[in-house]
């Protein structure tokens, strides 16, 4: 069953196209990366799936209409909009007896455990906690929740690294179990890479790339090349090519593997590596080539 | 994008939350968020306790002389209906000022975004803030102007017996059974008659981005103007000052005095059947109920600021 299903999702918010026909359908148990630029359209896609916006043409989220039903859909979907969003006033008990006072699937044991694992106080207050310890606290409330979906939308902006790998830590360990559906956009691709079981790449508000992290390796390959082969290598069309130690590396979209051996070390390109040269637009037209090309 | 996992989840029953343990927690919600819900009517009220007890102490005795040759038992009622009064003024206010905040404050810090992630609908959430001073301030009120006379009637007998006078004089004056009966008569009376105002204030910081006590008076002022400046008849005026002065004048003065105002002085003028069937009074509970419903409708859709 589809956990998500849009098609045609449309948002315009004045003059601004923020969604231009969107379509897209995540199955169960799927960890999608919502990767774009900004204002690519990544929050209001995300936002029209929790319920927080009104959009046109038609979506489906665990079988529910997210803008007339989001109460309903927010026992199975929990999500963090951003960070810092949790209100200064609270206190972390205060905080956990309202979710399990409201939650009918809040497990506060469970909550507690996560903050056992923390230096945060049920007594503290947010305005007392730092920034990385209040999204620690939202990411122990959520993963508390029994919820079939979570969205994360830049969980962990502004954090540094050492927050940001924990967060990831915390949720590989403790949440992901093969079942759970988790869509996140975020800009910390070398945190989440290896998690995602597919990617979708908005671009201006449409859908620029949509594969399997599989299909993704299968189709983008990375070559170190020597100087002396660089001109070889322009030949077969790279999409991006930057230097590394006095060799160069060449990126292509969909040249055989072996026709790259002979040009030099062959490897997958990291996902931020791909996500430039997506996105420097050394494509001429990124968009329509992409759009073209799309592996759905 | 495949689906290879075909497995179905299978999530956990989840409990049961009624819509009313939902509300509990709502409520309980905003009393954290707004203590002053209730402070603040409690510190007025220990505020009227100390300076009634501070001028039982320092009255001068032509003064005191004065008080016990009064023929009525007004004079000894004023202390304490004038705590009761500022009491209830105070939490008036209080409940303007929450009102025109609650659905502001939660878009301004963002915490809708976290507020939203949780299975509670947009109407219970905007019933919940409407609770707050149409319910919970004047139950404050009354408990608390009680709590303050009750305090202040043996703090003056003490006062009486320690400067050599007979606190029998005083009881048998003071008729507080009469004030706490205008009280519970006048304060249900009070908290619904202002529902419109509460709920439009509501509506109006739902609206808002900045400001919205200004959008709270926005549509008046062009209609005032053009009345008072065009058509030289003023019902809207007349129909706002009658709103706003009717909270106090419906439940404690005589009617049909004509222009006089007559107030009540005692617990046989209390007109439960009265007060509680005018058409405005009900007619404004209406108009409440209609702007809370918008009120639910804006916070569904309006973005964090």
């Amino acid at each position: 069953m589809a956990i998500i299903e849009a098609r045609s999702l449309s948002k315009t918010y004045g003059d601004t196209v923020a969604l231009q026909g969107v379509d897209l359908s995540v199955g169960e148990g799927r960890i999608v990366g919502l990767l774009g630029a900004n204002g690519a359209g990544k929050t209001t896609a995300l936002h029209a799936l929790l319920g927080l916006v009104e959009y046109e043409g038609e979506l489906s989220v665990l079988g529910r209409d997210p803008w007339s039903h989001r109460e309903a859909l927010m026992q199975d979907v929990c999500f963090i909009a951003d960070v810092a969003v949790l209100p200064r006033w609270l206190r972390v008990s205060q905080a956990l007896d309202y979710m399990e006072g409201v939650h009918p699937r809040f497990d506060r044991a469970k909550a507690e455990g996560f903050l056992g694992k923390t230096a945060i106080r049920t007594k503290a207050r947010v305005r007392e906690l730092s920034k990385g310890m209040v999204t620690q606290l939202h990411l122990a409330l959520i993963m508390a929740i029994d919820a079939r979906l979570l969205v994360l939308d830049e969980p962990t902006l502004g954090l540094d690294l050492l927050y940001r790998k924990q967060f990831y830590d915390a949720l590989i360990n403790d949440y992901v179990d093969h079942t759970r559906t988790i869509v996140v956009s975020t800009h910390d691709l070398h945190e989440v890479q290896h998690i995602l079981t597919d990617v979708v790449l908005l671009d201006r508000g449409r859908v620029a790339l949509n594969c399997t992290m599989e299909e993704l390796e299968a189709r983008y390959l990375e070559v170190l090349v020597a100087p002396d082969k660089l001109a070889a290598a322009r030949g077969l069309g790279p999409i991006s090519e930057r230097p590394i130690f006095g060799r160069t590396a060449v990126m292509f979209d969909g040249v055989e593997r072996k026709r790259l051996e002979a040009l030099g070390e062959v490897r997958t390109p990291h996902l931020s590596d791909l996500f430039v040269a997506l996105m420097a637009g050394r494509y001429a037209g990124p968009e329509a080539s992409l759009n073209g090309e799309a592996a759905a | 994008m495949t689906d290879d996992l075909d497995m179905p989840r299978e999530a956990a029953p989840a409990r049961a939350v009624s819509p009313l343990k939902a509300f509990f927690w709502l409520v309980r919600r905003e009393l954290w968020e707004h203590p002053s819900a209730w402070i603040a009517p409690l510190a007025v009220a220990g505020f009227a306790v100390f300076t009634h007890f501070i001028s039982a102490v320092t009255i001068s005795a032509a003064e005191r002389q004065a008080v016990l040759a009064a023929t009525s038992s007004a004079k000894f009622m004023v202390p304490y209906s004038a705590a009761i009064g500022t009491i209830i003024i105070l939490g008036l206010v209080v409940g303007a000022l929450y009102s025109l905040d609650a659905l502001q404050g939660e878009r301004r810090d963002r915490s809708i975004l976290f507020w939203k992630s949780l299975p509670v609908s947009d109407l219970l959430t905007v019933l919940s803030k409407a609770f707050i001073p149409i319910v919970v301030i004047p139950a404050s009120i009354l408990i608390l102007a009680i709590a303050a006379n009750l305090l202040m009637a043996p703090l003056q007998s003490l006062v009486w017996l320690a400067q050599g006078y007979d606190p029998a004089e005083l009881w048998g004056r003071l008729d507080l059974p009469y004030l706490w009966g205008a009280l519970a008569m006048g304060i249900p009376f009070i908290a619904l008659w202002y529902a419109p105002f509460y709920a439009w204030f509501l509506l109006a910081a739902a609206w808002a981005r900045r400001a919205p006590i200004l959008w709270a008076m926005a549509p008046f002022v062009p209609i005032l103007m053009v009345e008072h400046l065009v058509l030289h008849n003023t019902p809207s005026h007349w129909a706002l000052e009658r709103r706003l002065a009717g909270g106090i004048l419906e439940p404690y003065t005589v009617p049909n005095t004509g222009e006089k105002v007559v107030w009540i002085d005692h617990a046989g003028q209390f007109d439960w059947g009265r007060v509680y069937s005018l058409p405005d009074l009900w007619v404004g509970v209406a108009m409440a109920a209609l702007f809370l419903f918008i009120a639910s409708r804006l916070r569904r859709s309006r973005p964090p600021l």
